[in-house]
């Protein structure tokens, strides 16, 4: 496919943001406030889906705060729907705007995916297919998004179960064309990468080449389940609830050893182990990062 | 295919997978789309889990699942903010035929979900003792003065003994369940205390007091209210209660503004 003009130059912040540095990073759960404040482990940074702390007071912007005071914040969406076909919520905008005032974190990032449809949300994300028609849509939401705040917002590659018969783009072409249009970054989900691989028949070295990969700004890392679908074939189910598997470490140590050091979040949203449990295996994600050198 | 056929199809697993949909391997798509079905449909279910503990415990995690289930197929929630995912569960409650032989169980609901809006609301500086005697001798008319409540501050009534009922499910006090005369009527504030959610039981006409002020109204009025809706009602009590609880946060006089 071959590139089409780009509708926008890539966006400079109005205001500067910290960079998030070139670290490992935790999910910040509410059961691990009180450890994280105790204990202030060595940590790169920490995530917060954004969502979750859009209310007005009491204990989650309070601890939010006080953890912000001491770390650096990537502010994860998970409610957009840039990939809705219904224009994007003005209110949930406003409420977004509302928390990246308040919390100023270094990175907004959101999915290429929907979430939401005729006034509900479904709270999943949801796949869409790869056109023409959706490549439009989403540029305009990214655009309108990014106008809004200000700011570039990073678009993370989901993980898939369903083929559409109308999508005409690759995935990861079709990543690299809103990412050529819109200035938008990336947010590399490797465990993504590598559910979405195995539930399509596809290569995830192959996958991961095809991207633009200069635009990566974070890179996630998480568990799976495994299943199986009709015909009995691999299906992978991207849940957050176990340790990384080999298959996606493997898959971060060839990006880090060609991209060098990058901001790397460990994901976990559900079976939430204890802080010292995540901090282990964040340190395997430094140990790789070490080794391909300083940001 | 357009989404809401896809989102049809997601709330509703008797329909058959949309057109337009495949799988690599010409596997049947709908084992797939199954995935999101789950997703939907466990995840809000899980959501309201969180909300409603204690609900959950009076039936059972069978039964609640099985209850929230048809609630979040026909009231998915309409905001991305699924802390008050939740808000419609006690009416839906009251009218869910399976849980008709427990008629306090919507009460519960209501009660936990004054608690997750408690938690979430506001901050605000609470009054105090000399805010109250500043207030009072720079009044002109008591009667009308305006006491706000703190953003947290919920009043829950309820005809059954819900308020005692979840105490006992709070610190293992199961054992007084056997004595608990669940006819009996029972209101209770609910409020945040610095970080945590407190709630204390109330009597009815105190609870009353609280909702007339929560109603903007002034303290004569307020006082009037309560004193109708319970004889025994004494305000100096009340008002000693909600200062020492934290509930109160500023006094407006009658023109509106701060003394």
């Amino acid at each position: 496919m071959t590139p089409l003009t780009p509708t926008m130059a890539p966006l400079t912040p109005a205001t500067p943001h910290a960079p998030l540095p070139a670290r490992a990073g935790l999910g910040l759960k509410p059961q691990h406030f009180k450890d994280v404040l105790t204990q202030c482990p060595d940590i790169g940074f920490f995530e917060v889906h954004a969502e979750n702390h859009m209310v007005a007071g009491g204990p989650l912007p309070h601890f939010l705060a006080r953890i912000r005071e001491r770390y650096p914040l990537s502010l994860h969406g998970v409610g957009l729907s840039i990939g809705g076909e219904a224009p994007l919520d003005e209110a949930h905008l406003q409420r977004l705007s509302d928390l990246i005032e308040r919390c100023e974190p270094a990175v907004f990032s959101e999915h290429l995916a929907w979430s939401s449809h005729g006034g509900q949300f479904l709270n999943d994300l949801l796949p869409l297919p790869y056109n023409g028609d959706t490549l439009h849509r989403v540029c305009r939401h990214i655009d309108h998004v990014q106008s809004r705040l200000q700011r570039q917002i990073l678009l993370e590659n989901p993980a898939t179960y369903l083929a559409f018969a109308s999508s005409t783009f690759s995935e990861a072409d079709f990543l690299g064309e809103v990412v050529l249009r819109t200035g938008c970054g990336l947010l590399l989900d490797l465990n993504n990468v590598h559910v979405s691989c195995t539930n399509h028949g596809l290569d995830a070295d192959a996958y991961i080449d095809a991207l633009p990969l200069q635009a990566v700004g974070e890179v996630h890392l998480a568990g799976h389940a495994l299943d199986e679908d009709a015909a009995g074939a691999l299906l992978l189910i991207d849940h957050h609830g176990s340790p990384v598997d080999e298959a996606v470490w493997r898959l971060y140590e060839r990006l880090v050893a060609r991209l060098g050091p990058l901001p790397t979040l460990l994901e976990r949203d559900n079976d939430v182990p204890s802080l010292s449990t995540l901090l282990t295996e964040a340190s395997r994600a430094e140990r790789t990062l070490a080794r391909w050198g300083t940001a | 295919m357009s989404q809401a056929s896809f989102v049809t199809a997601l709330l509703d697993p008797t329909l058959p997978c949309p057109a337009g949909l495949s799988a690599w391997n010409g596997s049947d798509p709908m084992r797939r789309l199954a995935v999101h079905r789950n997703n939907v449909v466990v995840s809000l279910i899980d959501a309201l889990a969180d909300t409603f503990p204690v609900t959950q415990q009076l039936v059972g995690e069978d039964f609640f699942r099985a209850m929230a289930r048809t609630f979040v197929r026909r009231s998915p929630p309409a905001s991305p903010v699924m802390a008050f995912y939740g808000e419609a569960l006690p009416d839906f409650i009251a009218g869910f035929g399976p849980a008709r032989s427990l008629p306090y169980l919507a009460d519960m609901a209501r009660l936990e979900m004054a608690r997750v809006r408690a938690c979430h609301a506001a901050d605000a500086p609470v009054m105090t003792h000399a805010d109250i005697y500043l207030a009072l001798s720079s009044a002109h008319h008591l009667g009308e003065m305006q006491i706000v409540c703190q953003p947290s501050v919920q009043v829950v009534h309820a005809p059954h003994a819900v308020v005692s009922l979840w105490a006992a499910h709070q610190d293992a006090l199961l054992d007084q369940l056997a004595t608990l005369d669940m006819a009996q009527p029972e209101s209770a504030l609910v409020l945040r205390q610095a970080l945590d959610v407190v709630v204390l039981p109330m009597s009815h006409g105190a609870a009353q007091f609280t909702q007339a002020l929560l109603a903007q109204q002034g303290l004569a009025l307020a006082t009037a209210h309560a004193v109708a809706a319970d004889p025994h009602f004494d305000l100096t009590t009340t008002f000693r209660l909600l200062l020492a609880q934290g509930a109160l946060s500023t006094v407006l006089h009658h023109s509106g503004s701060p003394p």
